[in-house]
């Protein structure tokens, strides 16, 4: 990561103290870590230790019960999905949530929906300024679609795509928000080592290219190491560790948490 | 033609001319962000015209090399005619070599300037800078991931081409005198050809060798300015260069390019191409498609497809050439159209196609067949580097499925006592670039071009090419041995996955056979015929039965053909084991190697030629991980059917 299109920032996502019980269960104790502007900041850890939570609670997905985040100087005690997009994060998802009967095309597009500014009438009568809408809109679209080369499929229904292609059409319809943070829940689980150094490449790409700050989940140690910038480690919910790759590697409590240790 | 082209000898002049007399038609496309766009003729001609002026300031002198490194893209294309305009020579590259493959001919065209079309191509061209030390500009089209690169060599084509355009704003006939200067007998472009052996060879063609071509093909064909080309052969070869540049400049044809390698068949049913290329390996895939396809379809369709492709088998090559069809055959055919042949050239993107050529390898005759039967007017044309592609086209209603056709316009034949085809022609190579001892191997002092390949012409002075000269060899009685010509015809059969043929000073063709696993299990496994591996399979008689009508029908073919009918197989026998590349039985490219084959096996030659019907072999392989293990077998030898030439009109 020598040589990178943008420099690396000022803090632009901050979590602060957070905490999140289900019932009995603390999915998450008094966490802190902050991203900074145009960062690839990897949250890594055991099955269990809090990942995925963590990115939900940046999200809006879970509120709560202790913390704040702090997003272009906003504080939120939490926030509201629908919230955190208009704000400016976009994610892709563990499991993926894509329209399987629809085009790549039209998943794509549906990333632009925030954006949309005519109403549904305009709309259903392509009326001038929907007409007109509607082109920037594709020509955006059209854009990602050259950059992550899903040009062949761009009629085919996403249900028929390979696992990794779909990988990518999440991306996609991610990166169609335009959003300043990108949260990516595995993108690289389930996928051959072919698919995961396009899908790095695509990730360092999207970087350097929009400038677009990302905070990734990742379970394979490898590509978290190669391409993340700073790392943040939990353990059942906990941070242990939070340094860049060559750091954490280094630290005890992480190899502990890893390779376990008796307690 | 509507217009003449008379003193039009170079390419420029040929592109001002377009841009004057068809300025406004298209003569590019390109799909980019999803949608067609076009340049017309005046665009391209003041494209070009400025990224030549662009090249001149950065200091590209009359007689320089410009390597030209990616796939069918307007502006490199621009950049082709750009470098001619300028008397320079534009090297056009394979987008898919390696680094280490590209650093000779850079080196031997002493290469100083090159067009690079992304990313991935600049990093190679950086790669073998070491080793190319007179390389001092690259330029690059699409500048994606291109931000971080500092390297002194480096300028966008948009910055060139923004200087070219400055500086023609300020002398707008800065390029007249340049172009004026160049004459047909400049050169016009440099080819690498792959060489099987040692270094690939530059094949130097000069503007009047091209043009020549590109316009004696046009007339046969007819071709015109609404003719539709789709670009998506690598523009290094020079197949895809005289389709998608040469014969665009003659005729004002519009050629497109499609977005990605991926999306050529998306692409080309959008554009609807009239005239196409394909090297069989491509129609072959495309039918697979099909095929796969109509296994999946329901069983209405399933049946109206069998049913109308018999049809079409029996009568679809009669009425694309021409011949007299019965009534209800004619009535029925137009029924197919409908229902099946229409709707399937629509699938293809051949809808539009008036003329299609293939070329490069021998063509099934079965493949071609299908093509022609639903109504694409396929055809075949012989033709290399060196001969700048047109040496024999098939003209309508003259097709056939096992020769190339008769010499084109201007193009003169003859052959040597070995059999080896000799062409002159118009638009022969001036030299290999730098090379007068391949240069002198290749073209006599009489001008005549020494092709290496060996055929003949059939009565009707239709060219055949049997074999590659230095593989033809002769029955001891003296009759003609053309080994590789008899194994393709054997290879078409579907059950046959590679033949083997020996007869060079024998008084017999005897031959080796490996089945296809696939194609003879399946159709063991509708017979109820239980097996239980290759080798087993390969020993049945039902399976040698199969074999032998196969090997029968080659013959009946031969016995039709009087240069070979003395060739005939007359005895066969099918190996227990696969050729394998790992077994030093095939090149790695799965072509056989007949020699060592015969080595290996002498013993099983030998059988096959003293007439014993039995004989046990057992032979070493090789295994993936190293180890060596021993097949034995009991091999049979089966005769087959030597048809007189007389019985052959009946068999055929």
């Amino acid at each position: 990561m020598s040589q990178r299109g943008n420099p690396i920032g000022e803090v632009i996502l901050s979590v602060e103290g957070v905490s999140l019980a289900f019932g009995g269960v603390r999915a998450l104790t008094d966490v802190s870590f902050e991203v900074r502007e145009h960062e690839v900041r990897a949250i890594i850890g055991p099955n269990g230790a809090g990942k995925s939570s963590m990115l939900n609670v940046i999200n809006g997905v879970y509120h709560p019960q202790q913390g704040t985040i702090r997003f272009l100087g906003q504080t939120y005690h939490d926030m509201d999905p629908h919230e955190t997009a208009l704000a400016g994060i976009a994610r892709t998802f563990q499991n993926l949530a894509l329209f399987k009967g629809m085009s790549v095309l039209e998943n794509i597009l549906t990333g632009r929906n925030l954006r949309m500014r005519a109403n549904l009438l305009l709309q259903a009568l392509r009326a001038g300024p929907a007409l007109r809408e509607e082109i920037e809109h594709r020509e955006r679209v059209e854009h990602i679609i050259d950059f992550l080369e899903i040009q062949p499929w761009r009629k085919t229904p996403v249900g028929r795509l390979p696992y990794g292609l779909q990988k990518r059409v999440d991306l996609a319809r991610a990166l169609a928000m335009e959003p300043r943070v990108l949260l990516l829940d595995e993108p690289m689980a389930g996928m051959n080592l072919e698919e995961k150094q396009d899908m790095c490449r695509f990730i360092l790409d999207v970087n350097d290219h929009f400038g677009t700050t990302i905070v990734l989940i990742e379970h394979d140690m490898g590509v978290v190491m190669d391409i993340s910038d700073r790392v943040v480690v939990l353990d059942y919910g906990k941070k242990i560790g939070d340094g860049t790759p060559h750091e954490v590697r280094a630290s005890q409590a992480v190899i502990d948490a890893y390779l376990g240790v008796s307690h | 033609m509507a217009d003449s082209l008379a003193g039009l000898d170079t390419f420029p002049k040929l592109l001002a001319h377009h841009a004057k007399a068809r300025g406004a038609l298209p003569a590019l496309r390109e799909k980019s962000l999803g949608i067609w766009q076009t340049w017309s003729w005046k665009r391209f001609a003041d494209e070009a015209r400025a990224f030549a002026c662009g090249l001149a300031a950065a200091g590209f002198k009359r007689g320089d090399h410009l390597a030209i490194v990616g796939d069918n893209r307007p502006r490199l294309y621009a950049a082709m005619c750009a470098a001619q305009c300028l008397g320079g020579i534009p090297v056009p590259m394979y987008q898919d070599a390696a680094a280490a493959e590209m650093a000779f001919p850079i080196q031997n065209a002493g290469v100083e300037f090159a067009l690079a079309e992304d990313q991935e191509q600049v990093d190679k061209l950086l790669e073998i800078l070491p080793q190319c030390p007179a390389l001092k500009r690259i330029y690059y089209d699409d500048p994606r991931g291109m931000r971080h690169y500092k390297q002194p060599q480096l300028a966008p084509y948009d910055t060139l081409l923004e200087q070219g355009r400055a500086a023609l704003a300020r002398d707008p006939a800065l390029l007249e005198t340049e172009i004026a200067k160049g004459s047909g007998s400049d050169t016009a472009a440099m080819f690498f050809t792959s060489g099987t052996t040692g270094n690939p060879k530059g094949v130097v063609l000069t503007h009047h060798a091209l043009i020549d071509r590109a316009a004696a093909a046009a007339e046969l064909e007819g071709l015109s300015d609404r003719d539709i080309v789709i670009a998506y052969l690598p523009p290094a070869w020079i197949g895809q260069n005289i389709f998608s540049y040469a014969q665009s400049f003659v005729t004002g044809y519009c050629i497109c390019c499609p977005e990605s390698a991926e999306t050529v068949m998306t692409d080309m049913r959008e554009i609807g191409p009239t005239y196409y290329f394909a090297p069989p390996r491509v129609l072959e895939a495309l039918l697979t498609q099909v095929s796969i396809r109509m296994e999946d379809a329901g069983a209405i369709k399933r049946g109206l497809y069998r049913y109308f492709m018999a049809l079409a088998q029996r009568v679809g090559g009669a009425i694309l050439d021409g011949r007299p069809v019965g009534a209800a055959d004619r009535l029925l055919y137009r029924l197919g159209d409908l229902l099946v042949y229409g709707p399937l050239r629509n699938v293809l993107g051949m809808s539009r196609v008036r003329v299609a050529y293939t070329a490069g390898e021998a063509i099934g005759p079965d493949l071609f067949k299908f093509y022609r039967s639903i109504g694409i007017n396929l055809k075949q044309l012989y033709g290399s580097t060196e001969t700048s592609v047109f040496v024999c086209i098939q003209p309508n209603g003259q097709v056939r499925a096992d020769t190339v056709g008769p010499a084109v316009k201007g193009v003169e034949l003859k052959f040597t006592p070995q059999r080896e085809l000799l062409i002159r022609s118009p638009g022969l190579f001036k030299e290999y670039y730098k090379n007068p001892q391949a240069t002198l191997e290749a073209k006599d002092p009489e001008g005549w071009f020494h092709t290496g390949d060996a055929g003949y012409l059939d009565q009707e002075g239709h060219l055949k090419i049997i074999d590659r000269v230095k593989d033809v060899g002769t029955l001891a009685d003296g009759t003609l041995f053309a080994p590789k010509y008899l194994e393709n015809k054997l290879k078409f059969f579907p059950y046959v996955k590679e033949a083997v043929m020996f007869g060079h000073g024998r008084d017999r063709v005897c031959a080796f056979v490996n089945i296809d696993m696939e194609a003879v299990g399946s159709w063991a496994e509708k017979r109820n015929l239980p097996y239980s591996g290759y080798t087993d399979l390969a020993s049945r008689d039902e399976v040698f039965e199969l074999v032998r009508e196969c090997v029968e029908k080659v013959n009946a073919d031969l016995a039709a053909e009087p240069e070979l009918a003395g060739s005939q197989i007359s005895r066969f026998l099918i190996l227990h084991k696969e050729l394998d590349a790992d077994d030093g039985e095939l090149t790695r490219t799965r072509k056989v190697r007949r020699g060592a084959i015969g080595d290996k096996y002498r013993e099983l030659v030998e059988a096959l030629h003293d007439g014993r019907q039995v004989v046990h072999v057992e032979t070493q392989v090789r295994y993936e991980d190293g180890r060596t293990g021993l097949t034995s077998a009991d091999l049979k030898l089966r005769d087959a059917k030597i048809f007189s030439p007389a019985g052959a009109k009946k068999a055929a």
